[in-house]
């Protein structure tokens, strides 16, 4: 495939429920996006705004009303029953309540999808321990579902949908169930798959952590519409939609110092000669020893109130709110000095 | 103990090869017509599951025209549907009255409201099983085949007790025009003939027999289930 193509690439998708007795219910309305090879592309949005919908008109288990919605270069709607369950065995699915079939064990499960064709019983078998042993389940395959914890029947999940080698993996929520330290370690799992068998991830959630965590690029949709795409840094470093800000506002805790002041908490109060100040870590390039070398050089205390740094696709994001005591001219000085550095600077308190 | 059962049951006892008959003839007409109406009902029911509005190959017409025929069924009262098929019964069974002459009657009045019944226990499934094995690429018949019927086995055994209790009801209505078994006996010596312990060893026998049905559906059910 020429990898120029998007593996996904959607234009102009109308999607409209039409029932007799309501009124109709646009779902999605003249959304555009490219999904290319080796993404792992995150929609985000609060729910029914159509992110389900979305992923769901990928694998044509969902019609739609207008617009196009390639997946490999061919039009879903187009494909005959049999090319569509083709392109169905390619295209791994995982969904929020893991939908593991309970009569049947871990290893029935995942060998599910391989029942159909022409691959024999000790060939399926051997496949199914693969899959076990790269989702970390080997000693499960003969319990069933319900004595598995939320955590590993999404591991489950996760073999069986990649039973028939798929190169893109549509996960609908798949973490909107879990705990978060049972989230972190599904997302580091699909990471990893991502990683060594370069598969395209399509990720829906409503939690910016998920995003922050895995992706590289982000759709946020409200709706029924893109109101917001890109890569995952440069959306977190600069929103511009409301609802993106409010996302990323969820996901950091440098927000709590607007409470702190409203309430003028002893935390936040100021002798002569001290500011308060948030610095923004919104460029790539950060690397250096902020911190240190501005206490260094212009000579100034500065104590560290909050800190909300992570590291978004491979480059340090989020920042401080920091208390700085010194002399006027060498918190000027340093301010100068952080600006050039490509940190965003903003005195809260002076 | 015998002379405790002549005591209590005097024309049960002087007619024990009867009973015992009808009762085997009550056994063979839920056996014979329950075995056929459960595989039609499979059918049917999963037409109607299928080819429902949200089904996996959503087809109008078929669903209405089932759905219409069990409503139409349904609706007539099993002992006028039974004398109204006395001329297809005896086209197709050659006789319309004894054991052999209530099973077409039977599937034709069970076989309704089982399919309902089948129908409901399939519809009872988690829908993210369903779309789970779409999006595997799973072919309609594998669906049903792997999926439906797989995991609807606990149910199917929960309305298949159900349904069991009903025709052994509806034997007994058979009884009355002509088909023989346990219905036949109450109806013919207990009532007409006012042996009022016939009657009540009837009732034993059927209650004895209901419940044996219902303790071992739920058993099954139970070592099924995970």
């Amino acid at each position: 495939m020429n990898h120029r193509i998007p593996v996904v690439e959607i234009r102009n998708l109308t999607k409209i429920y039409r029932s007799g007795e309501e009124e109709d219910k646009t779902a999605l309305a003249d959304v555009s996006l490219d999904i290319d090879a080796g993404d792992i592309f995150g929609v985000i949005g609060l729910s029914g705004a159509g992110k389900s919908t979305l992923v769901r008109c990928i694998n044509g288990l969902e019609g739609y009303d207008s617009g196009s919605v390639k997946v490999r270069g061919r039009e879903v709607q187009d494909l005959t029953p049999a090319d569509l369950r083709s392109l169905r065995q390619r295209t791994g699915m995982i969904f929020q309540h893991f939908n593991l079939m309970p009569s049947r064990t871990v290893a029935g499960n995942v060998e599910l999808p391989l029942l159909e064709g022409s691959v024999w019983k000790h060939q399926r078998a051997a496949r199914v321990a693969e899959l076990l042993e790269l989702v970390g389940l080997s000693d499960l395959a003969d319990h069933y579902p319900a004595e598995l914890s939320g955590g590993q029947q999404q591991r489950v999940a996760i073999a069986r949908a990649l039973a028939n080698e798929p190169d893109i993996l549509l996960s609908d929520e798949a973490t909107s169930a879990l705990d978060p330290n049972t989230t972190k370690s599904i997302l580091q799992l699909l990471r990893d798959l991502h990683d060594s068998l370069g598969i395209t991830v399509v990720l829906i959630t409503h939690e910016m952590s998920v995003i922050r965590q895995i992706c590289n690029k982000i759709a946020v949709i409200d709706h029924g519409t893109i109101v917001e795409q890109g890569k995952v840094f440069d959306v977190f470093a600069d929103p511009q939609a409301q609802l993106t800000k409010s996302f990323i506002a969820t996901t950091s805790n440098l927000d709590k110092i607007t409470d702190l002041l409203a309430q003028d908490s002893p935390l936040v109060a100021l002798e002569p000669g001290q500011v308060i100040l948030r610095m923004s870590y919104v460029s790539k390039e950060v690397s250096e020893a902020l911190v240190s070398y501005i206490s260094r050089a212009f000579d100034l205390d500065v104590n560290i109130i909050f800190g909300d740094i992570d590291v978004v696709d491979g480059s340090p994001l989020g920042g401080l709110v920091v208390k700085i005591a010194g002399t006027d001219d060498h918190i000027k000085g340093a301010l100068e000095y952080l600006k050039s550095r490509n940190i965003g600077i903003e005195i809260l308190k002076s | 103990m015998t002379s405790l059962l002549n005591a209590w049951f005097p024309n049960v006892m002087s007619r024990l090869p009867e009973f015992f008959n009808s009762l085997v003839q009550t056994l063979v007409m839920v056996g014979v017509s329950g075995v056929i109406s459960f595989f039609l009902s499979l059918i049917i029911g999963v037409g109607l599951i299928v080819t429902r509005r949200n089904g996996i190959r959503r087809n109008g017409v078929v669903f209405n025209i089932l759905d219409k025929l069990i409503d139409l069924f349904r609706s007539i009262p099993f002992i006028i549907l039974a004398a109204a098929l006395v001329p297809v019964t005896r086209l197709l069974m050659g006789t319309a009255i004894g054991p052999k002459g209530a099973i077409f009657p039977l599937v034709v009045g069970i076989t309704p409201f089982f399919s309902r019944q089948i129908e409901s226990a399939l519809a009872g499934l988690d829908p993210g099983y369903i779309e789970a094995a779409e999006s595997m690429g799973m072919s309609t018949w594998q669906i049903i085949w792997h999926v439906y019927l797989r995991e609807g086995i606990p149910a199917i055994i929960r309305v298949t007790t159900i349904t069991i209790v009903s025709l052994v009801g509806e034997t007994a209505t058979v009884g009355i025009v002509g088909g023989g078994g346990l219905g036949d006996f109450a109806i013919r010596l207990g009532y007409q003939r006012y042996m009022y312990d016939v009657t009540i060893a009837t009732i034993i026998v059927l209650v004895i027999f209901i419940a044996l049905i219902e303790l071992f559906g739920r058993l099954l059910a139970e070592v099924i289930e995970h």
